[in-house]
């Protein structure tokens, strides 16, 4: 079991709604968010050119924050999916400072809070929260073992990146391109 | 080609737009530890080569000091923490892969065992201060009765002189293992390109001996003891610039998100306070005077003593803050 996602940048229109989803299911405290939108746009005017991606932790393969975590609250469950034991975390803030993605924050009640891949809803079979609102079908939640999960079809057929490869930490949400 | 970043929907404190998580108690506690280190360092190594006399106040006056640092910075430690009621997890826990961890539980083992050290010295601290300070004076008469009339704490200074040596062995390496860990510590991180080097290490070490070696120097009453540590000190500092020219040639050679790092110090908004108040107040000055003082020109010592400590807490200042702006491009 290896969870991962793919995002398409090629569709997403930049609506937030995966945002909105994500912040209503988890209950993620207002001013926060666990998954955010980036607008990136290049070029010099009127030769622009824009890509909209929808990011978040990228549940990576090599885990710098798991690492450097002291108490272990950090930690990663089955299927590769990174999580924070609430009432093991000290707010020492090292894996907020490891993450090259920035994907982590404290939550105003002490802890470290980021992404869960939705584990709750995954157990039960569900697609994440975010997936199962986009409105352009441009979030894709899957297995990558298995060959034949949608997931693993688009990342064998579509062109795609992860973002800061260079860091090393094999991130797991992949970006259609 | 001009490109133009946009992040929408992301506004989260301390995180957006610059990573400013750790704020003033981790640079102090890097720098009150690296300070403990090189006090417990110039304290065991004379002990265990037997220079006991020839240097009696890094010996046994000096290290007074570095509990109390170790015990402000361990208050800093926790008041950083935001979970803060949760701090005795680091204690139920021991990871290999952490930095942090090797930290806590370091930290957990030097706190005691300086605060063992100075006791065993404590008539000559008292011979010390008798003439500067009535009140420290009174207290460390105080403490020392207590030493005598309380049967446990007799018990344990009796042994902590049996097996003094034993002691001093066990201080000299955790001092040693505290030094580098205070670099260690932010060089783990490779999400911040400026923390990520791994001289990082040694060049904490070396300035916290550095300003341990100050302070010793500050606290000195024997003329021999204080030019002795004016020229350790001289030649931690040559070593300290050394280690600072490889690590900015590193950066040079780098990656282009460790060249963007380090070019906040080449023209960059933390240039003048690196190189005009850390490098050449805090370095090169006290460097020049202490030179003085080996060629015969009378200095008093705490200047030069002053100069360093502040130069160290500076740098610390520096590295923790500008770490922390430095991240990946993408």
């Amino acid at each position: 079991m290896r969870y991962a996602m793919a995002m398409d940048t090629a569709k997403c229109v930049g609506c937030s709604d995966c945002v909105v989803a994500c912040q209503t299911e988890n209950n993620v405290p207002i001013g926060f968010c666990r998954d955010w939108i980036v607008e990136n746009v290049e070029g010099t005017y009127p030769q622009l050119e824009m890509e909209i991606r929808s990011e978040r932790c990228n549940h990576c393969e090599n885990t710098p924050c798991v690492r450097t975590c002291p108490t272990g609250a950090s930690h990663v469950i089955e299927g590769g999916i990174v999580k924070v034991t609430h009432n093991e975390c000290i707010g020492c803030g090292a894996c907020i400072e490891a993450c090259p993605y920035d994907a982590r924050y404290f939550h105003p009640d002490g802890y470290v809070d980021k992404c869960t891949f939705c584990d709750h809803r995954v157990a039960e079979g569900l697609d994440t929260a975010c997936v199962s609102v986009c409105p352009t079908y441009s979030l894709t939640f899957g297995d990558l073992d298995d060959p034949q999960s949608p997931i693993s079809i688009l990342l064998r057929e579509r062109k795609w990146k992860t973002l800061v490869p260079e860091a090393g930490t094999k991130p797991q949400v992949y970006f259609l391109i | 080609m001009k490109e133009e970043l946009f992040v929408s929907g992301r506004n989260i404190p301390n995180i957006d737009p610059v990573l400013h998580v750790w704020h003033w108690h981790i640079p102090l506690y890097l720098f009150l530890g690296g300070l403990a280190a090189g006090l417990i360092f110039f304290a065991t190594y004379f002990y265990i080569s037997g220079k006991t006399d020839k240097y009696p106040t890094a010996v046994k006056i000096a290290p007074v000091i570095a509990p109390f640092a170790i015990a402000i910075g361990l208050v800093a430690l926790i008041l950083d923490l935001k979970h803060t009621l949760y701090f005795w997890r680091l204690f139920t826990a021991f990871r290999l892969e952490s930095p942090m961890s090797w930290g806590a539980w370091t930290l957990g083992v030097i706190m005691p065992l300086s605060m063992v050290w100075p006791l065993i010295y404590i008539k000559d601290m008292i011979k010390y201060f008798e003439s500067s300070s009535k009140r420290t004076t009174a207290v460390l008469k105080w403490i020392d009765g207590l030493l005598n009339d309380v049967n446990i704490l007799k018990w344990v200074m009796d042994l902590a002189r049996k097996y003094q040596m034993a002691i001093a062995w066990a201080l000299f390496l955790l001092s040693i293992i505290l030094g580098v860990y205070t670099g260690i510590l932010l060089s783990a991180f490779n999400a911040r390109p400026l923390w990520n080097t791994s001289i990082l290490g040694p060049l904490f070490l070396v300035s916290g001996l550095s300003t341990g070696a100050a302070a010793v120097m500050w606290m000195s009453r024997h003329h021999f003891e204080m030019k002795a540590f004016s020229r350790f000190d001289l030649m931690l500092v040559g070593i300290e610039v050394f280690l600072i020219i490889h690590m900015f040639m590193g950066f040079n050679a780098s990656t282009q998100a460790q060249q963007q790092a380090v070019a906040l110090f080449w023209g960059g908004e933390f240039t003048a306070v690196f190189w005009g108040i850390f490098f050449t107040a805090g370095l090169v000055v006290p460097a020049i005077l202490e030179i003085m003082e080996l060629f015969g020109y009378k200095v008093p010592a705490f200047i030069p003593a002053f100069l360093i400590l502040l130069g160290g807490l500076i740098f610390r200042f520096i590295i923790v803050d500008a770490g922390q702006i430095t991240r990946y491009l993408y």
